[in-house]
């Protein structure tokens, strides 16, 4: 499967529209869900990129975060992933695949009421490292796993 | 309107889990129809998980959550309290459910 370039750029075009709509109360976002989408984030292509994205220099390797998933996802439309830490004033979680068309899947944050264990279900196009970065009192850690994947859950 | 979410929490040792399954496509943007047209990029971007009225948890997906998602979260918490979960997809739309804590 290609992407070509026109198609990232429409794709792109469409999120620009979206947040200019949003940004005039279009769509009346409700105050609870003020932050903006960070289209930057979960458009980087790559892990130096979504890392400069976020703003972090840099990120050792924690063994504090878990990450939970399969070694082999037969089906990579549903590669079900857990990342949890247990670091000290865990902020932000991130998950980014990195062999995806966008890296970046999901990003969590958490208040002091909540515990950093999250699960979720992603697409993984190949087999790739899936990597957790995890913000814990201002400073940020990653950890890596890779997941073999037998049937790609992109295209279709 | 989209379907409801389906959501369960159960709490343990002042940890609730709870586990919510939303009915979403989750349309990437990047793949084809059978006549080879672009589907145009349809996916929840923000979720907001509280508890008792209170946020305990916000994320931001991206096209990569698949498709129905499901999010299992923890938050410290009794039976009884009540979690509230909304999100958001790229089209504006929204949708928000409540489930009492067993």
């Amino acid at each position: 499967m290609s992407i070509s370039r026109r198609q990232v750029i429409k794709a792109g075009g469409g999120a620009a529209l979206y947040s200019a709509l949003a940004s005039v109360g279009f769509f009346q976002a409700n105050p609870a869900l003020a932050a903006a989408w960070k289209k930057d984030w979960f458009d980087a292509k790559n892990v130096p990129d979504a890392l400069k994205a976020m703003g972090i220099a840099s990120a050792p390797n924690s063994a504090d975060i878990v990450i939970t998933s399969p070694d082999i996802a037969e089906n990579g439309m549903v590669v079900p992933v857990g990342v949890a830490s247990k670091l000290a004033k865990t902020e932000m979680a991130a998950l980014l695949v990195e062999k995806n068309p966008s890296m970046l899947a999901g990003f969590y944050e958490f208040t002091t009421d909540a515990v950093p264990d999250v699960s979720m279900r992603v697409k993984m196009g190949q087999s790739s490292d899936v990597i957790a970065i995890v913000k814990a009192d201002g400073k940020f850690f990653m950890a890596k796993k890779e997941i073999k994947v037998t049937l790609g859950g992109c295209g279709g | 309107m989209a379907d409801p979410m389906r959501i369960r929490a159960r709490a343990a040792d002042g940890i609730v889990d709870a586990r919510v399954l939303m009915a979403h496509e989750m349309e990437t943007g990047i793949r084809k129809d059978s006549a080879g047209k672009l589907i145009p990029a349809w996916f929840i971007q923000e979720v907001v998980c509280q508890l008792n009225g209170k946020p305990v948890m916000t994320a931001q997906w991206g096209p990569a959550i698949s498709k129905n998602p499901f999010l299992q979260f923890k938050a410290k918490g009794k039976a009884g309290d009540k979690i509230t979960v909304t999100w958001v997809d790229n089209k504006g739309e929204k949708r928000t459910d409540e489930a009492t804590v067993a």
